[in-house]
């Protein structure tokens, strides 16, 4: 048996979501936001849970999950760094900012995709052009948006998140 | 001296101006729902009468707005592909899917003129008959998806959205869909699949045209934000009053992205070619120029997917001459209009009004290696050509700028570049194949000499290639 449970008030704001629709399957990525949100990561229980909601199979969701970048089937940091790699950052020193932020977590930074800190706090992540491109290097620590993010800057936004 | 024209931003960045509906109103909020909905059918003579909601499609076809996303293809012409006679429902979408390497402009609308996307929205759909809609923003802008809900449910509670708009009789629904960081997503059909719950694989056309068959294989239309907030203009000012902005055939304004080496990058509202790309790089009142010591390399104008322009290039443009007489003007590149046909006389396009500018310190070869890399993770993966040749490409950069190049690489990516173009389901083929083509032919000699640098450090080193040369490079 499935531990996997999903709390009333997600459950009704899911609710909420699919009546947005006309046909059920277009609240798929709705629904996989709310979950991941809630749970931090998309398991192979959400995934089945969610199919069951709509009424669709489980690879119908699992296919989406491994489409869309912005979904993890594995927990992520409690803070996750996304930052832009794409031209006009890398031209304003995103590289210099990934290497600095790899360097002060300890993780590689010529290994690709997500890396999570060992105790789980922190994760690291090179993503596509995050559209700000004005304000290069930009990047997002969770869902905070920051712009012009030197090495000062970045130490100062790792140290609220730690504080 | 071309200066700004602000009539999208033109609250935007006031002190004291804030995204929530008092505000908008007390700026003239939805003045142009209300002047619409007040409209009574017009008589045409000859029996005829116009609803007026076909003369505001109408209004928008004389307004000459031109769709603000990328192809720049006309939104009255667009409007008027939807079949209305199938009897289905017409669906409209906003494309808010903001991903062009280079564009940060409907950022600053959703960050900060929410209502006037919705208005723009809500008129739009009025005029096209829709009953539901939906705001497809991409996932990465989960502040400006709160922003939007917000706004909606502001719009709804002072009627101006959900049953009988303001007591006419006029119900409409519009929701806010968030993307999940695929950038094919802003390709109109594959969003539209997207938005069905599917993985975004564009469709081909035809048969699918949103127009007819979009949305649940509904009739739909699929507007950017921008040009969406165009048509509350239009309707504010008229269609002809509005054509009377920017020049002919390219109308009204835009908001220009600018990025890169540049003093003051930033977005700017002008005319649609009032200001050269010269002047919109350089003139104090938008980039400000080049940092101090540095000499201009080349350009992106319209977004990663545009074809490069390198600094010096000369372009031959049909223009009206001191006679009014058509005639070929050898234009420079800081000369061109920044316009739709202007760009595209000199082989290239506007695109999202993206401009990149590289200055002469960058490495070229690194800067195609970035966006090939962009294009090899953001490929659907549905067609062979883009899926492989993306990656190839990919590869081939990836490997010349870590010590591994040859000097035939130069050739070999224009091989594959050309194998794209052309021979896929949507543009993104050509958004791949067009930054390496003209990247490669305009700098050939940098890409050549950077390959065989590679070959030569290899063999002084006495070690075999590590790579063996391509099947298509032996001959």
């Amino acid at each position: 048996m499935s531990t996997f449970a999903v709390p009333s008030e997600l459950e009704s704001e899911i609710d909420e979501l699919i009546s947005h629709y006309p046909e059920k399957r277009s609240a798929s990525l709705m629904l996989l936001h709310a979950v991941q949100e809630h749970f931090g990561w998309v398991s192979k229980d959400a995934i089945e849970w969610i199919a069951a909601k709509l009424e669709l199979k489980p690879i119908n969701i699992f296919e989406l999950v491994t489409f869309y970048p912005m979904f993890r089937q594995e927990p992520a940091g409690k803070y996750q760094f996304k930052v832009c790699r794409t031209l006009s950052c890398a031209l304003g020193g995103s590289d210099k900012l990934f290497k600095h932020l790899c360097g002060k977590f300890s993780l590689d930074a010529h290994k690709h995709g997500l890396q999570t800190t060992k105790d789980g706090r922190f994760s690291v992540e090179f993503v596509e052009c995050l559209a700000s491109c004005g304000t290069a290097p930009v990047m997002m620590c969770n869902e905070g948006f920051y712009e012009g993010v030197t090495n000062a800057k970045a130490d100062e936004i790792v140290t609220k998140c730690s504080a | 001296m071309p200066q700004e024209y602000r009539l999208i931003l033109k609250h935007a960045d006031q002190p004291g101006y804030t995204p929530d509906i008092d505000c908008y109103l007390k700026h003239g909020g939805y003045g142009a729902l209300k002047k619409v909905l007040a409209l009574k059918p017009r008589d045409l003579g000859e029996g005829k009468t116009q609803s007026p909601q076909e003369f505001i499609r109408e209004e928008v076809k004389l307004s000459g707005l031109r769709g603000r996303g990328g192809a720049g293809f006309s939104a009255g012409l667009k409007w008027s592909f939807v079949d209305r006679k199938g009897g289905k429902p017409i669906y409209l979408i906003c494309n808010a899917d903001e991903s062009e390497p280079g564009t940060f402009k409907d950022r600053q609308i959703i960050h900060k003129d929410p209502h006037q996307l919705v208005e723009g929205m809500i008129l739009s759909c009025w005029a096209n008959d829709v009953k539901l809609a939906y705001i497809y923003i991409r996932g990465e802008m989960p502040e400006g998806a709160k922003l939007l809900n917000k706004a909606l449910k502001e719009a709804r509670e002072r009627k101006f959205l959900g049953k009988d708009i303001l007591g006419s009789g006029y119900d409409l629904e519009i929701h806010v869909h968030r993307g999940a960081g695929a950038y094919i997503c802003g390709e109109e059909t594959g969003l539209i699949e997207s938005l069905e719950g599917k993985r975004a694989y564009p469709r081909i056309k035809p048969p699918y045209f949103p127009a007819v068959l979009g949305l649940y294989m509904c009739p739909t239309i699929v507007n950017n934000v921008e040009t969406l907030c165009h048509v509350t203009h239009i309707v504010n000012m008229g269609g002809a009053e509005y054509a009377k902005l920017g020049t002919p055939n390219n109308t009204g304004t835009r908001i220009v992205s600018l990025s890169g080496d540049v003093k003051k990058p930033g977005y700017f509202e002008v005319e649609v070619g009032k200001a050269t790309i010269g002047e919109l790089i350089n003139d104090p009142a938008f980039g400000g120029g080049l940092r101090d010591g540095r000499k201009l390399q080349a350009i992106i104008p319209g977004g990663s997917s545009s074809k490069v322009l390198k600094a010096g290039e000369k372009f031959k443009l049909k223009k009206k001459n001191k006679d009014g007489e058509m005639a070929i003007v050898e234009t420079d590149l800081l000369d061109l209009p920044y316009d739709f046909d202007s760009l595209m006389g000199a082989g290239t396009m506007s695109g999202s009004g993206a401009i990149i500018v590289i200055d002469d310190s960058r490495d070229i070869v690194d800067c195609l290696a970035n966006l090939a890399e962009f294009y090899a993770h953001e490929s659907c993966g549905q067609c062979t050509p883009c899926r492989e040749g993306s990656l190839w490409m990919n590869k081939a950069l990836h490997r010349m700028t870590h010590g591994e190049g040859r000097k035939a690489d130069a050739d070999y990516l224009l091989h594959i570049a050309q194998n794209i173009q052309g021979r896929t389901i949507c543009a993104f083929g050509e958004a791949c194949a067009w930054p390496v083509l003209s990247f490669v032919k305009k700098f050939k000699p940098e890409f050549e000499a950077r390959g065989a640098a590679d070959e030569a450090k290899r063999k002084g080193a006495g070690t075999s290639q590590k790579f063996a040369a391509h099947p298509d490079q032996q001959t």
